[in-house]
């Protein structure tokens, strides 16, 4: 018993020096937020704001229209999330569930999507929207999203596990293909379908590099946007108001993370996320 | 399993793969087709052969880049998983504490790119950053990690080693929780120290683990471009400017599409031949993973 304590107490010491590299500079940022101008300037570093003011967060909230911005990433970002699984349902069960001619080629297709990041197709996706006129739209953020080729592929991976003869016993009923897919096996396979909604959802909240190219004014501007511009805003970078918008920014994500935590973690561990 | 009479299980793909093939595949022929013309979104295209790529390439340009990009992935990938391995083998313990020191670890990958990005400026802030306070404060030689081009590429490697970190961590547990404790209760048996049991026991059976988080993370850090233009925009001297940064710049600041199609393709190259890599530590790895 006692061996056991001495060896686990290097342990703690090591988790807590871990602890403090990743939470530090989160502490740092919260702290910060909270100081007023002189405060940053004369102590930085203290961790205790002299006086604790909300003045940064009121200058974000007047510098930009953060619940905007706010409404509409969480819009963009859920409904990619939902279009996603949306389409990957009878995308994957065609692919796991029924036999078709092409249906190699189809799955091929999907395989091949798996490869290509948005980094590189967003130059001709930007000339062909620039000429569509829809730079500046939602669309802009969200069709070319809508389908996921890594969704539809676990969710046929998740399909290929259900037996065929539920599928054959709900035809016998009756049942039409659309009954099948949405009510009878979306239920199913409901454990992949939350993994890819919440993968998705997070990454297009964060993302930066798409609302970046496609947008120009702030008709549809994102928050991460948003908030990347408070640092190029006037004279001289004033902290205290870039970290406020950033903690406006991550809290959603980290309350989000907190709600489900062990669900994402397996998520992002079960190979979701690259 | 046959499709029902009238029911064609094209219409139940059609979305997706139209979606697919009109956003992914499509313009990778696009980029390449332009990779062959001068095009400033003024004027007319004008056809030109090889001349992007040979332009690129004379100048050196194209080789630094590609170059840049490759250091810095292999920066973040080594640091990412020491540092990822390391304290899944250090937190995979019971106890609130341990749970505590893993979310907060892994909540650096939950957060936006942008929202670590300016946190780290502001670390690293030359009078006021915590970091740099530090630094003075153990007697390092005062530099500006961001602004000298020795330090900036690794600073952004180490950042981004620090965000990604929480990731590899996550699948490391994963990994460790596939192995049976008993064989490594049994080395201990056989008078195996610590070390050898990790040494001969526990990583040959992480193998598989550690090659498919190194392939994902070199994907990822290839794909760099958040930090960059937030943090650098390229700079000091290009010596941060990797690959997508440099499209975006060819596009947005000196509107050369021809030369930014040429860059894709190249880019989109070498990670295809990253990514085959991927693929194949994925169909390797096969049965032993759950689908999500």
């Amino acid at each position: 018993m006692r061996r056991e304590r001495a060896r686990a107490e290097p342990a703690l010491v090591a988790a807590a020096v871990a602890a403090c590299v990743w939470l530090v500079p989160y502490a740092w940022m919260i702290v910060t937020s909270l100081k007023t101008l002189p405060d940053v300037v004369a102590h930085p570093a203290s961790p205790w704001p002299r006086p604790f003011a909300l003045a940064a967060y009121h200058e974000v909230f007047a510098t930009m229209p953060v619940a905007r911005f706010m409404a509409l990433t969480i819009a963009m970002a859920g409904a990619i999330a939902i279009a996603q699984i949306a389409l990957a349902l009878p995308a994957g069960y065609a692919l796991a569930k029924l036999r078709f001619a092409g249906k190699r080629f189809a799955f091929g297709v999907v395989l091949a999507c798996l490869l290509v990041p948005a980094q590189a197709t967003f130059v001709p996706v930007f000339l062909l929207f620039a000429r569509l006129r829809w730079i500046d739209t939602m669309t802009s953020l969200v069709l070319p999203f809508a389908a996921s080729a890594l969704g539809t592929f676990l969710v046929r991976q998740a399909l290929l596990s259900v037996p065929d003869e539920l599928i054959e016993a709900a035809r016998m009923d009756g049942a039409s293909e659309w009954t099948i897919v949405y009510r009878i096996l979306a239920p199913i396979v409901r454990p992949t379908l939350v993994s890819v909604l919440l993968v998705s959802f997070v990454f297009h909240y964060n993302d930066y590099f798409w609302p970046l190219v496609m947008t120009t004014d702030d008709a549809v501007r994102t928050l991460p946007l948003g908030v990347a511009l408070l640092r190029e805003q006037g004279s001289g970078v004033r902290w205290h108001i870039v970290m406020a918008g950033n903690a406006v920014l991550s809290l959603p994500v980290l309350a989000l993370f907190a709600l489900v935590q062990k669900h994402l973690t397996r998520s992002v561990a079960g190979g979701s996320v690259t | 399993m046959r499709a029902r009479a009238g029911w064609h299980p094209w219409a139940m793909l059609g979305p997706t793969l139209a979606l697919l093939v009109v956003f992914f595949i499509l313009p990778l022929g696009v980029a390449a087709y332009e990779s062959f013309f001068a095009w400033d979104l003024l004027t007319a295209p004008r056809y030109v052969g090889l001349e992007n790529y040979r332009a690129l390439a004379a100048r050196g340009e194209l080789f630094a880049i590609a170059l840049r990009t490759v250091g810095y992935s292999v920066l973040v990938v080594t640091a990412a998983m020491s540092a990822g391995l390391a304290l899944a083998m250090l937190l995979d313990r019971p106890g609130r504490a341990f749970a505590f020191v893993r979310a907060s670890v892994f909540s650096a990958y939950v957060v936006s790119w942008v929202a670590v990005a300016l946190l780290w400026m502001w670390m690293l802030d030359a009078d006021d950053g915590l970091v740099s306070r530090l630094l003075r404060a153990i007697g390092a030689p005062s530099v500006a990690l961001l602004g000298d081009p020795a330090w900036a590429l690794p600073t952004l490697a180490v950042i981004a080693a620090w965000k990604l970190t929480g990731y590899a961590m996550v699948v490391f547990l994963a990994g460790l929780r596939g192995i049976p404790p008993a064989l490594g209760e049994a080395a201990a048996l056989d008078g195996a120290r610590p070390w050898a049991r990790f040494r001969y026991v526990t990583w040959p059976l992480l193998a598989p683990t550690a090659a498919f988080v190194a392939t994902t993370l070199l994907v990822t850090s290839f794909q760099a471009f958040d930090i960059v233009r937030i943090m650098t925009q390229g700079g000091p001297a290009k010596a941060t400017e990797l690959f997508v940064y440099a499209i975006y710049e060819q596009v947005f600041l000196d509107l050369r599409v021809g030369r930014a199609s040429a860059l894709t393709v190249v880019f989109f190259g070498l990670l295809l031949a990253l990514a085959l890599l991927q693929l194949r530590v994925w169909s390797d790895r096969g049965g032993s993973r759950d689908a999500a």
